[in-house]
């Protein structure tokens, strides 16, 4: 009996649990400061920086104008001002999401942002885009007017040609409502969020040449003496 | 005695100078300006957003079209007729060598678009006794008779037409084509009435609920209705139609490269381009082709930081400079 009142009163020790494993980890991997940093290198210091948080910003307002539009069906925005008015915001909000994704990817390319063991963040990041294409795409297939149905006619074909069009029939607008709010968006969600925290963990890669022997490459490493 | 191990100096831990940053403000910061940024465009430009097609919109303001292409399905001609995979046996689909993954793949989605355009519609609603009766004769015909009328009252039709393809039904020409006109003319009157959109709509093996367009998509396209809206709007995929938009919107600009291997020539055979030419050969597979080219890219794109002589583009070609000049003004200081 006393040693099942100590065996509850005894922490366990650290790493002894799953939770425990999975914390410790976490907190060794994105320390707080990491996570939610109020200082920077000093070389970051470019408005470059800024279109991946504008990126994301879009993202959000992309987001919620979309979950506003599901609240009254695929076929409001046709029938309603309001409805129309959210559909626009969502419209543009894409625009300026594209916009930002595209100048923050060639702005990363130009830094050889994948240097320094970030090889795992330009990846995530050209996913996300590619993930966003297609959640953009069967939204340009829902619109549920002309538009779509043009569309839907000129894609089947390319997705056809390579047996794509067999699994996601671009004409089933049951098919491309579900995969446009519901999984593509979860996946997008998903992958930015590992990329920012990439991004947080290994931190802002720093300027090509800042340091003697660096590699060119993001798996490639040095011999340095330690 | 020193050892040594690897590592990566782009990797270790900044020993330099450091600036204030605020990650939440400059977050909150940037909602609001795209917030901002969203509402004014959405304000002054609103979106845009054309009114669907219907078949009434096309019987109704090219019944000669509808007309043909009805006949057209009848007598497996049209595009949809001789598709093949995923819709149906009447093609091959498209082939990258020996590979073929349409036909691979099989038929998913069947459209049968004699029976599913014309004939079910028609049987599935109160028709006239001269319709009933076409019906009748059609459905107990051979389908090698039912070949002969159709093919032979297709090409009648397409005979009228004038240099620009414009038909005159008013001139085809007597023969024996059995009950196929009088389910043209039949099938026409009940697109007009604007009957046809719903029962075909109906058709969907559900019943009530109808989620898949596939039947009305394909019949649409086979005639000229759909494919004047996307020409009128500059939405045609050899004019950089794929990301374009219906009036002067932007539309997915993001498809550039895509959109762009079909603007090349060798993608882009007339019409009247030897079916044994190299450039014909090449553009019957372009959908294929450009995916796969597309595909390769995305996978390069994605594996950039691991190719050699790419991943060095950004030192050769020193944008970087301009980015991080404060930095390099700061250690030539």
């Amino acid at each position: 009996m006393t040693a099942e009142v100590e065996s509850h009163t005894v922490a366990p020790a650290p790493g002894d649990t799953w939770t425990g494993k999975l914390r410790d980890r976490v907190v060794r991997e994105l320390p707080p400061d990491k996570l939610l940093p109020d200082r920077q290198p000093s070389y970051v210091g470019s408005w470059i920086y800024v279109f991946g948080v504008l990126t994301i910003a879009a993202l959000l307002v992309v987001v919620a104008t979309g979950v506003v539009l599901t609240l009254e069906g695929p076929e409001w925005y046709h029938i309603s001002d309001v409805g129309h008015f959210f559909n626009s915001l969502h419209f543009w909000s894409v625009q300026l999401f594209f916009i930002f994704m595209v100048v923050h990817l060639w702005g990363k390319f130009w830094m050889a942002a994948w240097r320094g063991r970030r090889a795992m963040t330009w990846i995530t990041g050209v996913v996300s885009f590619i993930v966003s294409l297609a959640t953009a795409f069967t939204g340009y297939l829902m619109q549920t007017n002309a538009d779509s149905q043009w569309i839907t006619f000129e894609a089947k074909d390319g997705l056809n040609a390579v047996g794509i069009g067999a699994w996601f029939n671009v004409t089933s607008l049951g098919q491309t409502m579900l995969l446009h709010v519901c999984t593509l968006p979860l996946v997008v969600g998903l992958i930015v969020v590992l990329h920012v925290l990439l991004v947080r963990k290994r931190g802002v890669v720093p300027p090509i040449d800042a340091f003697k022997n660096e590699p060119a490459a993001a798996s490639d490493t040095a011999e340095v003496a330690s | 005695m020193s050892k040594t191990k690897k590592v990566d100096p782009a990797a270790a831990p900044w020993q330099g100078p450091w600036r204030k940053y605020d990650i939440l403000k400059e977050g909150v910061i940037a909602l609001i300006v795209v917030a901002l940024l969203s509402v004014g465009l959405a304000g002054v430009f609103s979106s845009p957003d054309e009114k669907a097609l219907t078949f009434q919109g096309w019987a109704t303001s090219a019944p000669d079209n509808f007309f043909a292409t009805t006949v057209g399905e009848l007598a497996g001609t049209t595009e949809s007729a001789g598709y093949g995979p995923p819709y149906n046996e009447g093609g091959d689909g498209v082939s990258v060598g020996p590979l073929n993954m349409q036909k691979l793949m099989g038929v998913r989605n069947p459209v049968n678009p004699a029976d599913d355009f014309v004939i079910t519609p028609l049987s599935s609603s109160q028709q006239s006794q001269e319709t009933v009766d076409a019906l009748k004769a059609w459905k107990d015909a051979s389908a090698d008779q039912q070949a002969a009328w159709a093919t032979a009252f297709d090409d009648a039709v397409q005979a009228t037409a004038d240099e620009e393809g414009v038909l005159d039904l008013t001139k085809v020409e007597e023969g024996d084509y059995g009950p196929v006109p009088v389910l043209a003319k039949a099938l026409t009157d009940m697109a007009t009435s604007g009957a046809y959109d719903g029962v075909l709509l109906a058709q969907d093996p559900n019943g009530f609920y109808q989620m898949d367009h596939t039947k009305q998509i394909l019949f649409m396209g086979d005639g000229s209705y759909l494919d004047d809206f996307g020409t009128v709007q500059n939405l045609q995929g050899n004019t950089w139609g794929m990301m374009n938009e219906t009036g002067s919107y932007p539309g997915q600009a993001w498809l550039w490269l895509y959109s762009f291997w079909y603007q090349l020539p060798v993608f882009n055979a007339p019409d009247d381009a030897d079916p044994a030419s190299m450039t014909a050969q090449l553009s019957g597979s372009a959908d294929a082709l450009i995916f796969y080219i597309m595909g390769l890219l995305t996978i390069l794109l994605v594996l950039l930081p691991f190719i050699p002589g790419v991943r060095s583009i950004p030192k050769w070609i020193p944008l970087h400079k301009l980015i991080w000049r404060d930095y390099y003004r700061s250690i030539r200081g």
